[in-house]
C-alpha cells in the first residue's frame, strides 16, 4: 500500500484536520488520494516500437452541498495545496449548512489480490512474448502484413479520507494483452483484433504459451474479414453471439440506467421504474463482485464496498445504478457504482460488468428461427445517446442467415437500435452466457473506466443494420 | 497561477543532464503545467466548480538506436531521479530499432514566433456564474426545454520542450470555452443537442445568449423525429461533423498509417483522392488558432501545407520516425494537424441544400464507424430530411454508410467555412451514400 504522506511535508493528522474542517459543514465529500503505476510494451511492424513507464500520483478533494459539487484536484500532496483546495471548494460551498453523512458500509470481501503485475513478469520475458507473437503470425503465410502486439500493466492504490478521519483504501492490479493481424489478399486489406486482460499477472492469462489462442483468434477474424462482402441495410432479424457482443447490453440499457441521468431526468428509462423494459426471461445484473474481472471493484472510488445490481428482473425495471450524490438525492442507497478515471476527475455513477443472464434455448434455435437476417459474433465498440435512447455498436465479425442457415460472412457494418424498446424484440434468450475477454473500457463524460460485459446467444426480432447493400 | 518558463526549463535541463550522466546518448523531454478553473450550471443553479492543477513530465532516452520512455506527475527531484534510472535501465533492454533518433538538427524549429495564444486575463468563478446565468436564462426560455447543462472553463498552459541535441523552448497557451447542452421533450419524444465556443481569447468568445439560444432551437427543431427507409441518397453534413470526416483523411494520411501499410491511402501521393475542386490545408500560424503552433511535439519547425491540390494528394504527415522509415523528412507533423481546413467551395448553403430534390442533412453522429484501413465508413445518424431546398422534418435511429474512397470522389463543398475547432469544414455535400432505416 502507498504511504501518501510519507515524503510530503504534510502530516496525515494535519489533512484530518484540513479534511473536517472543509467539510464539517457539507453532505458529504472526501479527500481520494491516488498513486498508479503504469507500464506499456508495444511491439509493431516487426519492431518494439515503444517501451512506456509511468508513475501518476495526486489526490482530488471533493465537497458536496445539497445538489452542488465542489471539486479540486493536484498532483502536490504537500500542506500549501491541500489548503489551497480546500480554500477553493469553501468558497463556491460559502453557505453549505449540511450535516455530514458519516455512514458508509463495511465489508471484508476482496476480489483480487494486493499484487504489483508490473514486476511480476520482467522485461525481457514480455519483449520474447511479444517477438514470438509476431514471428508466430507472421509464420502464417505471406498475406499477414502487419502485426502489433502490446502489454499494458497497472498497479492503482487508492485512500480515501472522509470527514473525522475514517479511511478506506486498495490496491487495484489492471493488465491487458491485446494482438492486432493485418491480413492482405488480391489486394484487399482487412484486420482482426482480440486480446484478453483483468486483475490478475499477466502469466494468469498467458502461460504455456496461451497467447498463441489470442493470436489465432486475432487472425481467424481477419481471415473471415478478407471473405467478406458488403453488409446489408435496412430492418432484420438478427442473432447476437455470447460474450462480447453484450456490448448492446451496456449501451442499450446500462447508460440509461445509470442514477446521474435518472436523477437528472434526462434518461430515456427515468420514468420506466417498475414497469416491463424488456422481454420476459431476459434479467440484467451489473456486477462488480466478480473474480478478477476487468470491471470488478473491491470498493468503489467513494468507499462503498461493491455488490450485485439487479437491473431488470425478468423484464422489469428494477433498480439504476448509483453512486452517493445521486442515491442521496433519489433517497435510495449507493450500489458501489461510484466510480472516477483517477484522481483528476469527479465520482459519476458508472458499470462494472454488465450482464445478461442465461435464459433456455440454443444458439442452433435462433439462427433456424430466421429467414433473412445477420449473426453478428464480434464488435468493435458502441455509443449511445442517453436522451433520445437510441444507441449503436460496431461489427467487426459478422454473417447473413439466409433461410435458418449461416452464410457468408458481410462487412463490418454499424448496428443502431433504440435502447427503451430493443429489449422488448429479444424473442430468446440462450443458454450460453459468457464473459468477454476481459479489454472493454468505458467512456463517459471524458473518463475512461474498465469495465466487463456478458450475456448469452440471443435473438433481437428487428433491428436497423447500417450496410451498403440494399 | 500557472508555472512560468524558467520552472519548467530548470526541471527540463536537471532531466537531461541526469540522463546523459546515467548513459544515455541522446534525450529529449516535455515538462507541462495546466491550470483550469471550470465552473457548471444545472437548470439556472450552479452545480458544480472545478479546479484543477496538472503538472507533467515525459522523458524519452535513446542509447544509440535503442529507445524508451517515462512520465510521472511526481517532479520532486527523488521520483524523478528513480524513474530516470528506470527509464535508461529500461532503453539498455530494449532492442535497437534502426530508424530511432532525434530529429535531424537543421529541421528544428529556429525562431519562435507570437502567434498570439496566450490571453492573460483571468476570469474569476463570480463573473463566470454572470455569463452562465445569462446563457442559461436564454436555453431555458422556451416551456419545451426540460433541462439545461451549462459549462465555462478557463485553461493557462505551458510548456517547455528540450532536447539532448539544444533545442529548448516552449510557450504559454490560454483557452476559454463556454458550452450548453439542453434536453427537450414533448409527449412524443425527448432530445438532446449542444452548442460551444472556445477561444484563445476571452474577448472573442461567443456571446452568452446566442450561444444558449443556438443550443436550444437546435434541440427543439429535433423534436418528433421518424424514421425513414432504405436508400441511396445525398448526404449533406453539417460542419460539426463534416469536421470528423476530414480528421479521418489526416489518420488516413499520418505517416504512420503509411509506413505500417494500414491505410488506405497508402501509394496515393500526387493520386487524385478527391474531385478537382477541393483544397485542403495545414496552416500553423494562424494568429490565435486553436490548432496553431511554433514546432510539432519534436522541436520540428512546422510550415503550412496544401495538402491536397485541385484533389490532388501532395503530402503525409510526417514524423522523424516514420519519415526516417519512408525515407521522407519530417515536415513538423508529430502529433498530427495542426489549424487543418477545407478551402471553401464556390456553393452557398443554400444552394447546396437546392442540390438535390431530396436529401439528407445530417447534425449528428455516434459510433465509431471509420475504418482506415479499408476505407469503410458506417455509423448511426440524427438529422433533417431536406426536400426541394427545405427542412421538412428530423429524423433519427437510422445509419449512414459508404467507402470514403468514393466519398471523397464526391464531395461538393460550400462556401461558410469558420474557424471554430482545430479541423474545420464548409457544409459538405456527398452523393451516392446509403441510408439504412426501415
Amino acid at each position: 500500500m502507498s504511504n501518501f504522506f510519507e515524503k510530503s511535508d504534510l502530516s496525515r493528522k494535519e489533512a484530518e484536520s484540513i479534511i473536517s474542517d472543509t467539510l464539517r459543514k457539507c453532505d458529504d465529500g472526501e479527500l481520494y488520494l491516488e498513486n498508479s503505476k503504469s507500464e506499456s510494451i508495444l511491439l509493431d511492424d516487426n519492431k518494439i516500437k515503444n517501451s512506456n513507464y509511468n508513475s501518476d500520483l495526486g489526490f482530488g478533494f471533493r465537497a458536496i452541498s445539497d445538489e452542488v459539487v465542489a471539486y479540486s484536484h493536484s498532483n502536490e500532496i504537500s500542506k500549501n495545496s491541500l489548503k489551497q483546495s480546500s480554500e477553493n471548494l469553501k468558497s463556491t460551498l460559502k453557505s453549505a449548512k449540511g450535516t455530514y453523512n458519516h455512514e458508509i458500509p463495511k465489508s471484508n470481501k476482496k476480489y483480487y489480490d494486493n499484487i504489483n503485475p508490473i514486476e511480476q513478469k520482467s522485461l525481457n520475458e514480455k519483449i520474447k512474448i511479444l517477438n514470438d507473437v509476431n514471428d508466430y503470425l507472421r509464420s502464417k503465410g505471406d498475406k499477414v502484413k502487419q502485426v502489433t502486439a502490446n502489454f499494458l500493466g497497472e498497479q492503482k492504490s487508492v485512500e480515501i479520507i472522509r470527514c473525522g478521519g475514517e479511511t478506506l483504501s486498495d490496491v487495484r492490479p489492471l493488465i491487458r494483452f491485446n494482438v492486432s493481424v493485418m491480413l492482405e489478399k488480391n489486394g484487399r486489406k482487412e484486420t482482426g483484433v482480440y486480446g484478453v486482460g483483468g486483475r490478475q499477472s499477466y502469466d494468469s492469462y498467458l502461460k504455456d504459451e496461451n497467447w498463441k489462442s489470442v493470436c489465432d483468434e486475432a487472425l481467424r477474424i481477419a481471415s473471415v474479414n478478407l471473405e467478406s462482402k458488403p453488409a446489408p441495410a435496412g430492418e432484420m432479424k438478427v442473432v447476437l453471439g455470447p460474450g462480447w457482443p453484450a456490448i448492446l447490453i451496456h449501451e442499450a440499457v446500462g447508460h440509461g440506467l445509470e442514477g446521474d441521468f435518472n436523477r437528472k431526468k434526462t434518461s430515456a428509462f427515468h420514468n420506466l421504474m417498475g414497469q416491463k423494459v424488456a422481454s420476459e426471461g431476459v434479467t440484467i445484473i451489473d456486477d462488480g463482485t466478480i473474480d478478477n474481472r476487468r470491471g470488478s471493484l473491491t470498493i468503489d472510488d467513494e468507499g462503498t464496498p461493491t455488490e450485485k445490481t439487479v437491473l431488470i428482473e425478468n423484464g422489469i425495471l428494477k433498480n439504476f445504478m448509483q453512486d452517493r450524490l445521486n442515491a442521496r438525492l433519489m433517497k435510495t442507497r449507493s450500489t458501489g457504482s461510484g466510480r472516477r478515471e483517477n484522481y483528476r476527475h469527479i465520482v459519476l455513477p458508472r458499470m462494472r460488468n454488465t450482464m445478461m443472464l442465461s435464459g433456455k434455448q440454443t444458439q442452433e434455435e435462433m439462427i433456424k428461427a430466421v429467414d433473412k437476417g445477420i449473426f453478428a459474433v464480434s464488435f468493435g465498440g458502441g455509443q449511445v445517446d442517453i436522451t433520445s435512447g437510441k444507441f449503436v455498436f460496431n461489427c467487426t465479425e459478422a454473417y447473413e442467415i439466409v433461410d435458418g442457415k449461416i452464410g457468408s460472412p458481410i462487412k463490418g457494418a454499424t448496428l443502431i437500435g433504440d435502447g427503451p424498446s430493443i429489449l422488448k424484440e429479444v424473442s430468446m434468450v440462450g443458454n450460453d452466457m459468457m464473459m468477454d475477454p476481459g479489454i472493454g473500457t468505458c467512456g463517459k463524460a471524458g473518463q475512461g473506466v474498465p469495465v466487463g460485459v456478458a450475456q448469452p446467444s440471443i435473438l433481437i426480432d428487428k433491428m436497423t443494420v447500417g450496410g451498403t447493400k440494399l | 497561477m500557472v508555472k512560468d518558463q524558467e520552472f519548467l526549463e530548470k526541471k527540463a535541463s536537471y532531466c537531461l543532464g541526469l540522463a546523459k550522466k546515467l548513459g544515455a546518448t541522446d534525450s529529449s523531454v516535455v515538462v507541462k503545467n495546466s491550470v483550469s478553473e471550470t465552473v457548471n450550471f444545472r437548470n439556472s443553479k450552479l452545480d458544480e466548480s472545478n479546479r484543477s492543477d496538472d503538472l507533467g513530465i515525459s522523458i524519452t532516452t535513446y542509447i544509440g538506436k535503442k529507445k524508451s520512455s517515462i512520465s510521472s506527475s511526481n517532479l520532486l527531484s527523488d521520483n524523478l531521479n528513480i524513474l530516470i534510472e528506470k527509464c535508461v535501465e529500461t532503453t539498455k533492454n530494449t532492442p535497437e530499432d534502426e530508424f530511432n533518433s532525434l530529429p535531424d538538427k537543421d529541421l528544428l524549429a529556429k525562431e519562435v514566433r507570437d502567434l498570439d495564444l496566450y490571453d492573460d486575463s483571468h476570469i474569476a468563478n463570480d463573473q463566470k456564474i454572470d455569463y452562465l446565468k445569462k446563457l442559461e436564462a436564454a436555453a431555458s426560455n422556451d416551456k419545451k426545454i426540460v433541462n439545461t447543462e451549462s459549462s465555462f472553463t478557463q485553461n493557462k498552459s505551458n510548456f517547455v520542450l528540450a532536447n539532448s541535441e539544444g533545442f529548448c523552448d516552449g510557450y504559454k497557451t490560454s483557452s476559454f470555452t463556454a458550452s450548453s447542452v439542453t434536453v427537450a421533450k414533448n409527449e412524443k419524444s425527448m432530445e438532446r443537442d449542444y452548442e460551444y465556443s472556445s477561444k484563445c481569447f476571452l474577448k472573442d468568445l461567443d456571446d452568452a445568449e446566442k450561444l444558449g439560444n443556438l443550443a436550444a432551437n437546435q434541440t427543439i427543431r429535433k423534436l418528433n423525429p421518424k424514421k425513414i427507409g432504405s436508400e441511396k441518397i445525398a448526404i449533406i453534413f453539417d460542419k460539426r461533423i463534416a469536421k470528423g470526416i476530414l480528421s479521418t483523411f489526416a489518420s488516413a494520411i499520418s505517416s504512420s498509417a503509411i509506413s505500417r501499410g494500414t491505410s488506405f491511402l497508402k501509394d496515393q501521393i500526387n493520386q487524385k483522392i478527391f474531385s478537382d475542386k477541393i483544397n485542403v490545408f495545414d496552416k500553423p500560424d494562424m494568429l490565435k488558432g486553436l490548432g496553431s503552433r511554433n514546432f510539432d511535439t519534436e522541436g520540428v519547425k512546422t510550415d503550412t501545407l496544401k495538402l491536397v491540390d485541385e484533389g490532388i494528394l501532395k503530402h503525409y504527415l510526417i514524423d522523424t520516425y516514420n519519415g526516417k522509415k519512408l525515407n521522407l523528412k519530417s515536415n513538423g507533423r508529430c502529433g498530427g494537424t495542426s489549424n487543418l481546413y477545407f478551402e471553401n467551395g464556390n456553393t452557398s448553403f443554400k444552394d447546396l441544400l437546392n442540390s438535390d430534390s431530396k436529401s439528407l442533412f445530417i447534425t449528428e453522429t455516434i459510433g465509431h464507424g471509420s475504418n482506415i484501413v479499408t476505407g469503410d465508413y458506417s455509423v448511426g445518424a440524427t438529422g433533417f430530411l431536406v426536400e426541394n431546398g427545405e427542412f421538412k422534418y428530423p429524423i433519427n435511429e437510422i445509419t449512414i454508410a459508404g467507402n470514403f474512397k468514393d466519398m471523397f470522389q464526391n464531395i461538393t463543398l460550400a462556401n461558410d467555412l469558420e474557424f471554430k475547432y482545430p479541423t474545420n469544414s464548409p457544409t459538405m455535400l456527398i452523393e451516392g451514400m446509403v441510408v439504412a432505416g426501415k
